[in-house]
């Protein structure tokens, strides 16, 4: 069930990667609105990459369109970006490993390359407790993939806590499926 | 500008042999307005009252017919909606009072009136309106207060409010928190815009949209800026904005995440909570973004959601440093940490009360989360709400109402107790989910 879901996640998350930009891609774009306009242009984020990746459009997951890209093969664990948790827990469970340590390989192999870890937690209880909970998770998963070589100046942690969940639900699985760490690179 | 008021006033239980609380009164005002900049009507619903409402009548002032805004319905609204006043019927009276010696006192007691509120209106030489108004008490039979406001057209309703707040503040002892605002948060499919409103609902703006989240927003203690965390950068960042012109700045966006600000009641400083050391401690920056964040708390545990005490002396914050999050307290000049809650395996999210004798938090029992008060000095917790997926409480400036997040089939929206926990007011957007409201401070402007 649980690789059903990261399966089909993994596809939509592939389908966006391989289209042109889409409303994902464009950055938040930040609408200043009580008067210095000038000052929130100036603190728009940055949109990252999106213009040197325009593969096909129309057929985003034809292989083609991910060919040299390791990180966006389908068929190499780089493509899997996703590491769960149980409820209060940050220990990377056994069946997450492997992808923890094929991403410390990476960036072992790969020292020019800089990512980031996206943690995530359940809607339950407060905002701020559960932006540090996040947290905790993405530093789980970065220490262990310093144990596995990579360099601790290569991944930074942040967390979004449970304001970006990716089920919507108010039950057990959704809430699985949230307390979730991922692994960002700069072009995803 | 359209006010529509409902007033549906019933449900009347009478229990004989309790006399104090013979009468659970339920009350539903519906403020339905529309307001300016963000198109946002919020509706206010009161559930509960005082346990002893103040008869009031509020005669409509002298020529404020004419007014772009008139005054008594807002003032009489502040009232109703506070729980602790119930209105008597001004009509029919002749002629109407608009001094006190038009006042016939025994008709007004016959209508059970403990005080009346009478006034006028008319223009100045410079132009502004000339509001007048004097609150009598009806069984004395003498002027309990009196003042004149002077007030341009933009201003009537903030001048309503602090009549309001001026009847308020003489018939219960307290200090009125109507001529106030709130912030919160509006998540309206994925856009988050970041809204501040007058405290009755009315004149919502939107001062951020953004399509990242927004959370945490805290007054400045002059009421002038708001410090909040946007993820924008596709991580979380502590900004201060000033309401005055709009600038913003970045002043916590160190690597990993910055979040949880709170002001130093001098509006110098803020604790932050920064995991740019590992793990997510508590930090004081400058206000301004000068200088180097100071490290406050050293644990391996999570400290967060700051929050300074009135005196500046003292932070409370949520730790997880004994197993589950409890509520420590730190001196602001560091130290050692002392734990604070001991009822319960889930107390989180704490705010000092404006007298800093007590703290508003949240409790979790049995998979709930309600908005308690806990006492410094006796450390009695007092359970004030049953929504059970409550959050971010915050005291009104005056300490008598907690503001705070809950939910309501599904949808997001700001709730509002009193700090006996006796009158609860919902607020609900018409659009979109309403969530991490602040209450402003007292702002004399």
């Amino acid at each position: 069930m649980k690789r059903l879901i990261l399966a089909v996640a993994l596809s939509a998350m592939l389908a966006a990667c391989g289209s042109s930009p889409t409303k994902e891609q464009e950055g938040a774009a930040v609408e200043d609105r009580s008067g210095a306009t000038a000052s929130s242009q100036q603190q728009k984020p940055q949109t990252q990459g999106q213009n040197q990746n325009a593969g096909p459009t129309s057929k985003p997951l034809e292989s083609s369109s991910m060919s040299g890209n390791p990180l966006k093969d389908p068929s190499n664990i780089l493509s899997k970006r996703s590491v769960y948790f149980e409820l209060d827990s940050n220990v990377v469970k056994e069946e997450f490993k492997p992808v923890v340590a094929a991403h410390a390989r990476y960036l072992q192999q790969n020292r020019g390359v800089k990512m980031t870890v996206q943690g995530n937690a359940d809607e339950r209880g407060s905002r701020e407790y559960n932006l540090a909970l996040g947290q905790r998770r993405a530093d789980a998963v970065k220490q262990a993939m310093m144990l596995l070589g990579a360099q601790s100046d290569q991944i930074e942690t942040v967390s979004f806590g449970e304001e970006k969940p990716k089920a919507t639900g108010h039950d057990e699985a959704s809430w699985y499926e949230n307390r979730r760490a991922d692994l960002a690179y700069p072009n995803d | 500008m359209t006010i529509q008021m409902q007033f549906h006033a019933e449900t009347m239980r009478n229990i004989m042999l309790n006399l104090i609380r013979t009468m659970t009164r339920t009350l539903t005002v519906s403020l339905l307005l529309t307001a300016g900049a963000a198109g946002a009507a919020m509706t206010i619903e009161i559930v509960g009252a005082g346990a002893n409402q103040i008869p009031v009548a509020i005669v409509p002032f002298r020529a404020e017919e004419g007014l772009a805004q008139k005054l008594t319905p807002v003032v009489a609204a502040d009232l109703t909606r506070s729980g602790l006043f119930r209105m008597v019927d001004p009509g029919g009276m002749n002629p109407v009072p608009y001094e006190p010696e038009q006042l016939n006192y025994g008709q007004w007691q016959a209508r059970g009136a403990e005080a009346v509120v009478i006034g006028s209106v008319s223009k100045a030489a410079d132009g502004r309106y000339d509001i007048r108004f004097r609150v009598m008490d009806a069984v004395k039979q003498t002027q309990i207060a009196g003042f004149v406001y002077f007030a341009t057209e933009g201003q009537l309703r903030l001048t309503a409010h602090k009549i309001a707040d001026v009847i308020y503040e003489k018939l219960t002892g307290d200090a009125g928190v109507f001529a106030t605002r709130i912030t919160y948060v509006v998540k309206r499919g994925r856009n988050y815009e970041l809204h501040v409103a007058d405290a009755d609902g009315y004149g919502a703006q939107s001062v951020l949209s953004s399509n990242e989240p927004i959370i945490s927003p805290a007054w400045s203690p002059d009421g002038t800026r708001l410090a909040y965390v946007s993820f924008e950068q596709k991580k979380p960042v502590v900004y201060v904005q000033s309401l005055v012109t709009g600038a913003r700045q970045a002043i916590a966006a160190f690597r990993g995440s910055n979040s949880a600000p709170a002001w130093s009641p001098d509006g110098k400083r803020l604790a932050v909570t920064l995991t740019r050391d590992g793990g997510s401690q508590l930090f004081l920056i400058n206000a301004d973004g000068s200088g180097a964040p100071q490290r406050l708390t050293q644990s391996s545990a999570i400290d967060t959601e700051a929050n300074f005490s009135p005196d500046g002396q003292s932070i409370l914050f949520t730790s997880d440093r004994g197993g589950g999050p409890q509520i420590y307290r730190i001196a602001t000049s560091g130290g050692a940490a002392q734990r604070v809650t001991f009822e319960g395996s889930y107390n989180v999210s704490p705010r000092h009360s404006p007298d800093g004798k007590s703290f508003t938090f949240i409790q979790r029992n049995g998979g709930r989360f309600n908005v308690a008060v806990q006492d410094f000095a006796t450390r009695q917790v007092q359970v004030l709400t049953d929504g059970g997926i409550d959050e971010s409480p915050s005291f009104a400036p005056n300490g008598k109402i907690i503001l705070y997040a809950t939910e309501v089939r599904g949808r997001g929206i700001l709730a509002a107790v009193s700090s006996d926990g006796r009158i609860k007011q919902r607020f609900t957007a018409d659009v979109g989910d309403a969530r991490e409201p602040a209450w402003s401070p007292v702002v004399n402007k």
